[in-house]
């Protein structure tokens, strides 16, 4: 069986034993408990702490710009559509290429891993935050101007608090793809919970303790953002569970 | 190398390589239409029943939550190491990715369906599986279409990986991890075939999205 091809290995590989380690590593088993206990500090935390550092980043990053772009696009009608287009010919750049050709540019280094992983998060959250504050009610903007709020004040008290779910739903679903998507990075990039997951592979009968734990940390790291965003989202909108 | 050179190195790549980039186009498109396929066949007839008798909700909206955590090269990782390398291996990697997608959406589509065409169908007497085909499928078309719009594109889109996998057919994602053989240029072209192949899908099922909400809309 052939093991994975890396385009550029980089960074220490931990080879397991399987001559001299446990019985559970001998025959590689699915999980072997020990070796994940072992290697939990110099292997899983780090790349653990690795991944969420890149998603922050990149989530960061990417509404920041988002927003940006949604604010423009909402203030000046005729961009919503070009910024559109823009968006779904992102969409549609599969990940290892962007990683493959941003390499040589940006350099190895976090950089290159979260230029792509910005790119989209963008796909996601720009239409969403225009979404959102597109989908304000035409009377209860009139109810605003009829209070006597400027267009300032419309915008932050009324447009934008309404345009928190579309916005929040938005980050979720991209704070989750940015999760997945990151662990690809590792195939260049020795970084993140890809690394483990790309070491697992590239051992010739691959090491599946290692696969099966880092995979599942990244599923577990996803599903345990998604929850605490839904969470964020509840605080934020106290206004949605009076009905 | 600056970036505009490399972009014209790229799109000189694709006519002096045209013969290889169609033979692994196709490759992808093989890989990634037939995970397509057997997802549709598997995700729509549950998504459409479960939607029809307005049940498990949780269970449709719970698929497409954990589809999108899963990291798809970790779940094709796992299918390698548990079942070898090979095209159906990598096939049920992307059966399994394509499949959230295409069961929330056609759960969605035809539970969103107006009640109240429903009930006048039921009354008209029209028995439960000709309300499934002939008001709540036709209705809920759009969202339908829709979903596999979205599943398409992350197919074809994750079809690359194979080419890390190391799988012999691996389609354009050979050429993409292989910046050593064919140059950072022919990256690009890859690339650039793979994003027009995902386009190219998305735009035409996004027209007959458009077209199948156009006829179904009320008319005033």
């Amino acid at each position: 069986m052939t093991g994975f091809r890396l385009a550029d290995g980089g960074g220490p590989v931990v080879i397991p034993d399987f001559g001299h380690g446990t019985a559970c590593l001998r025959h590689n088993h699915w999980f072997c408990k020990s070796w994940v206990a072992d290697n939990w500090g110099d292997t899983l935390q780090p790349a653990l702490v690795q991944h969420i550092y890149l998603t922050l980043l990149a989530v960061g990053i990417g509404f920041a710009i988002s927003f940006a772009l949604a604010l423009l696009a909402f203030r000046f009608r005729f961009l919503g559509p070009p910024f559109g287009a823009l968006g779904d010919v992102v969409y549609c750049l599969p990940s290892i290429a962007l990683f493959t050709i941003l390499l040589p540019i940006t350099g190895v280094g976090v950089t290159t891993i979260v230029i792509p992983l910005t790119a989209y998060t963008l796909f996601v959250l720009y239409p969403n935050i225009l979404a959102g504050l597109r989908s304000v009610p035409a009377d209860v903007l009139e109810s605003a101007r009829g209070m006597g709020l400027t267009r300032t004040q419309t915008f932050w008290r009324v447009e934008l608090p309404l345009a928190v779910p579309a916005i929040m739903a938005g980050l979720r679903v991209a704070t989750v793809a940015t999760i997945a998507i990151a662990t690809v990075a590792a195939f260049l990039i020795h970084y993140g919970l890809g690394a483990p997951i790309f070491d697992a592979l590239e051992h010739p009968d691959i090491f599946r303790t290692e696969l099966l734990a880092a995979s599942v940390l990244a599923i577990l790291l996803a599903l345990a953002a998604d929850a605490l965003l839904a969470l964020l989202q509840r605080a934020l909108t106290p206004w949605s569970r009076i009905r | 190398m600056t970036v505009a050179s490399l972009f014209i190195d790229a799109l000189r790549f694709i006519p002096d390589n045209a013969a290889l980039l169609l033979e692994k186009a196709w490759e992808t498109a093989e890989l990634a239409f037939t995970a397509l396929g057997i997802a549709m066949v598997i995700a729509m007839p549950l998504g459409l029943w479960l939607g029809h008798r307005h049940r498990g909700l949780f269970l449709a909206l719970g698929a497409s939550s954990i589809g999108r955590a899963l990291p798809s090269i970790a779940l094709i990782g796992l299918f390698i190491a548990w079942l070898g390398v090979g095209f159906w291996n990598v096939t049920a990697a992307l059966v399994i990715l394509a499949i959230p997608p295409l069961l929330t959406n056609s759960y969605v589509a035809v539970d969103g369906v107006d009640r109240d065409a429903v009930d006048a169908a039921r009354g008209m007497g029209l028995t439960e599986r000709q309300i499934l085909t002939q008001v709540e499928l036709p209705l809920g078309l759009p969202l339908l279409l829709a979903g596999i719009r979205i599943a398409a594109v992350f197919v074809i889109a994750t079809a690359t990986i194979a080419g890390i996998a190391g799988v012999e057919r691996g389609g354009l994602g050979q050429i993409m991890v292989n910046p050593v053989t064919y140059a950072r240029s022919g990256v690009l072209a890859a690339a650039f075939c793979v994003a027009a192949m995902a386009l190219a899908t998305n735009s035409l099922l996004g027209l007959a999205q458009h077209a199948a909400s156009r006829r179904m809309a009320p008319r005033a």
